[in-house]
Order: structure tokens, then sequence, then C-alpha cells
């Protein structure tokens, strides 16, 4: 996801953009895999960091079920229903997490002059800033999400027709485009005001949060807002409503609920934007 | 956390001086010093402000969803329920349930070797990160508490004390809070004497913290035998407690035993960290001169 983000919103003809994109993958990959090698020559410490995280990201599903044991529906949903919405908006948030949540130490890198020497690199400097400290300890949350999603997907009750089958991929898909480009959107705020890392946090790791639950239990203004203003209902709201044949609290055309794809594209076009008016609006550290 | 904050080891130099009341001048200027180091990140302190605010929106709907279908559920009616969400929120930093403030910069010192030169100052290493502590804390109730706090009273309907005597209650009892957090802290700190880092131990005191506080739910609605345990745990003193005090929960007898408790935990665990702290000394080696 790193890659589609760097390589939007450069070049004016579609071979410079699929070429910047692949050199892009290219860098953040080998970059990845060198620090991967690097955390893994303590593999003990890593087995524990990974468990560690497994067990702190879990703590929020172990809320909702402690929730549940004292009614059986929120905001009219089930238990399966929100496991399935918690499943979808935290592993698409751990992959994007994953893939360029490195960027929210962007502030410091401009602070302590390193992100100079990024630039002069012969690598995309965004893929550089996505792939650096990268570390497989960060599947903790994909992969306890993806437990919650598959235990949810047996105890639901869904009609399984062919566009809900197609849906769970396509929104765990473009769930995971559009966390990545708030990740990088919120985090060049940092090139305007170094100390704003905790904005991206309140959009990346709060808006997971606010799709753990229904929008049937938030204000209207509220989930219009994660609709038209920052698309996170694009995540997984949405798509859900067709998945859970749910009514929408907003009463939105049908169109919307297959529109993730859309959303996503946008997101990362935009996110790009961002990120180069950063760069150019960048001076260095002068050190 | 200011990523920037330089941490800042016990003073170097001459001892305070002898002089009767010196010690307590030398820790009013510390923790002092420590609300002023904090008062400087401006730009982060409201960022993170506003992170609480937004977990204080999406939390407090759903327990509103959660009163909503179970009314009164563990004694609180619903808006004492979002209250508590928001007393919460302003809390989480203050008493560090996630850990953090004076943690890091010793972490740092143990990463630089300043943690040996510490320990040979003349004044007391627990009572110094102590004093630094409470300065940090007093800025954060302020700053990333007052804020969200009326944010939330702006769009729901928080059940917020009249009576000034309910204030003063609720601010000994987050003073009690940080004490016991430091103290616990302070432990994870000093395995740092043990361990190559405490990054491990850490992530499980977060973990442990979080829930036995009655951060992400009042322990009051934890099942069974965790919902018996949980109350008598420290870490309870560290939301729950001061929590109940705000939304007049604690009065009477049962003030005096919820601050006591408070205050008992705080006493065993910054005692613990004297006799650890004791135990890690003997254990350091300078290296070099």
């Amino acid at each position: 996801m790193a890659d589609t983000m760097a390589g939007s919103g450069v070049g004016t003809r579609a071979d410079t953009l699929l070429e910047r994109t692949r050199w892009s993958v290219r860098a953040w990959w080998l970059m990845a895999g060198m620090w991967t090698r690097a955390v893994m020559s303590y593999r003990a410490s890593f087995v524990l960091m990974l468990g560690a995280n497994i067990m702190i990201t879990s703590l929020d599903f172990l809320v909702v079920v402690l929730m549940f044991q004292h009614t059986d529906r929120l905001g009219g949903w089930t238990l399966p229903e929100l496991g399935f919405l918690y499943g979808t908006s935290g592993f698409a948030l751990g992959m994007a997490n994953l893939f360029v949540g490195s960027t929210d130490a962007l502030g410091a890198r401009i602070r302590a002059g390193t992100l100079d020497t990024m630039l002069i690199r012969p690598a995309p400097a965004l893929a550089q800033l996505c792939a650096e400290r990268f570390s497989l300890r960060r599947l903790g949350r994909p992969l306890q999400a993806a437990a919650v999603l598959a235990w949810s997907l047996t105890a639901l009750d869904v009609a399984w027709t062919w566009d809900r089958v197609l849906l769970v991929p396509v929104l765990l898909l473009c769930g995971t485009v559009i966390f990545s480009a708030l990740f990088i959107g919120f985090a060049t705020l940092q090139f305007w005001w170094g100390e704003a890392k905790e904005i991206q946090n309140s959009f990346t790791y709060g808006g997971a949060t606010l799709l753990h639950y229904p929008p049937t239990i938030f204000a209207k203004e509220l989930v219009a807002g994660v609709v038209f203003g920052i698309p996170l209902a694009f995540v997984n709201w949405l798509p859900a409503l067709r998945i859970l044949d749910r009514p929408d609290p907003l009463g939105l055309p049908t169109a919307f609920q297959y529109a993730s794809p859309l959303a996503a594209v946008l997101c990362a076009y935009l996110a790009g934007l961002l990120w180069r008016a950063g760069l150019r609006a960048y001076r260095g550290a002068g050190s | 956390m200011p990523v920037s904050a330089k941490p800042g080891g016990p003073p170097r130099g001459r001892p305070p001086g002898a002089a009767p009341g010196g010690a307590a001048r030398v820790y009013l200027a510390v923790a002092a010093g420590s609300f002023r180091r904090y008062s400087t990140y401006r730009a982060a302190t409201l960022a993170g402000a506003f992170t609480n605010t937004v977990f204080g929106f999406i939390l407090a709907y759903s327990f509103l969803a959660l009163w909503q279908a179970r009314p009164g559920l563990g004694g609180y009616d619903t808006a004492q329920a979002v209250t508590y969400i928001w007393v919460s929120q302003a809390l989480l930093v203050t008493v560090a349930v996630w850990g953090g403030g004076f943690q890091d910069d010793v972490q740092e010192r143990f990463r630089t070797g300043d943690i040996a030169i510490d320990l040979y100052r003349p004044v007391d290493f627990q009572g110094w990160w102590l004093a630094g502590d409470l300065g940090r804390a007093g800025f954060h109730l302020v700053a990333r508490g007052a804020a969200p706090m009326i944010a939330g009273a702006l769009v729901f309907d928080l059940r917020v004390p009249h009576d000034p005597l309910v204030w003063a209650e609720f601010l000994l009892s987050v003073l009690l809070a940080v004490l016991v957090s430091f103290g616990l802290r302070y432990l994870v700190v000093l395995t740092g004497f043990w361990l190559h880092d405490s990054d491990g131990v850490r992530s499980v005191m977060l973990v442990v913290s979080m829930f036995f506080s009655g951060m992400l739910l009042p322990i009051g609605l934890f099942p069974g035998l965790l919902g018996e345990i949980a109350p008598l745990l420290p870490w309870a003193s560290l939301v729950q407690v001061p929590t109940d005090v705000f939304l007049g929960r604690s009065t009477g007898a049962g003030l005096l035993g919820a601050l006591g408790f408070q205050a008992a935990w705080a006493v065993v665990l910054l005692a613990l960290g004297r006799v650890v702290q004791l135990l890690a000394t003997r254990r350091v080696v300078v290296q070099g001169g």
C-alpha cells in the first residue's frame, strides 16, 4: 500500500506512475527485509513482543465481550455482528500500520534532521519512511483481528450471495488502503506542525475504535462525517450494511455500499498530493 | 510523550544545602520545573487533548448504547456512565495508565549509562523522580483533562459535582492515584537494573494496567471471580476510585475506605520501590572512572 501511495500524484504519464510505483514497492520491500533480519537476530524478544502486541490489541475486543455479558444487543446489533465490524476494521488498521505505520515518526525525524538523509538516498523518501523500523511484531493486530473475523463469520447468519462473498476481501483491501492513506495524510501534517503525531492517532486508532461499534449507536452527524468527511465509513460500515443486511441509519443509496474501491483510490490520491505538498514546504533541518 | 524532551536527571553540582526545609524546597522546585517542562510542548499537548476528546466521544456513545440496553447497570445511571468515560479520559495521561512520564526519562538514562551518576547524587533518587512526576501529572490534569471534559459537557449530559468538597476529595484521590501509579512504574523501571531492556515488562504492565484500572470498563462490570479480585488490586486506585469519588459514589465511611485503599497501596508500593532500589544499587558496576 505504501507503493500506491508513493506513486499517486506523481508524474503525468501512466508508465511513469507505474514505474515509480514499482520502484517504491521494491525499495520498501528491500528495507522491510533488512529490518526484519535485524529484528530476527533477537528471536526470543521478538516472540515476547508479538505476544504482548496480541494481548494489548485483544483488550478492545475483550471489552466488547464483557459488554455482551450484560446485554445481547448493542445498538440493535449482536455480538457476532460486532465481531465482524471489529475484525474488519482491526485487520485493515493493522495491515496499514504494518505497511506504513512508521510514518508517525516524521516529526521526530524532521527535528533530528534524519529526514534529510532519506531525501538524498536514491530511493523514494516516502517508501523509506514507511519501511523504517519495520517490524513484523505489528502483525499482532491483524492476526488477532483476523481470528475475531473468522469466528464472527462462523457465528453469523448471513445469506451468502456472490456480491456479499466478494465484498469481504474487497473491503479488507480497500480498508487497508484507506487507513494507509490516513496514516500518510495525517503524518504530512507534521511537516507544518511538528508535534501533530497525536492528531494522526485520533483518526487512525480512533477511527478503528469508532468502526468497532455499529453506526446505529452514534449521532447521525458523526456518521455523516465519516461518510462525507474523513471517509472511514467505507472501511467497513457501508459494505457491512450490505453483507449483514442491515438498514442504513442515514438512508444513503445502495451504491454507497459498493463504493469502497472508489473511496480508497480517492484517499490514496489525496494522501499522495499532501505528501508532495509537504515535501515542497519542507526546508530541511539545516544540520 | 514529547519525543524531543531531554531527560532531566537529578541536578549536578553541590548538595541542596542542609538547611531545614531545604529538601522540601528542592522537591518543590523539581515539581514546578517538571510542570513547566511539560507545558512547553503546547502543540503536542493540544494534539493530545484532541485525541482524548475523540476517544471520549466514541466511548461515550458505546456506553450510552450499553446503558440504553441495561439502564442502571453497575449502579451507574446513564449520565454517570457517560461522565465515567470523560473522567477516565481526563485521568488516562494524568495517572499514566499507559506508563510513560519519568519512566521514559529513566529508561533513556539506562541506555546512556547516566543512571550510575544519578545514584551517587546528593538527592534521593526515588524522591527526585516522584517530585517530577507529580509536576507532570499536575500539568496533564489541567491540560489533557479539562479541555476534553468541557467538550464532553457541551454534547453530553454530564454529572459534574456542585459541591466544592467533592472536588477537593477528587483532587486528593487523583494525587493518591498518581502516587500508586508512580509506585508501579518505579518498580517497572527498576527491572532495568536486571534486564537489558524493560520493554517486555512494560508491555505486560500496560495490558494489566489498562484492564484492571477500570479505564476500559468500570471494574464493577467484570464477571465472577475477576470482578471480586479486580477491586483489591492496586490498579483500581488509578481510574476506578477517583472516578467514583468524582461521581459522588463514595461518601462517608465509603469515601474514607476508598482513599485509605489508595493510600495503603501507595505506601506499600513506594516502600517496595525503596527495597528494590537498595538491591539494585548494589548491582551497579561503574566502568572506568
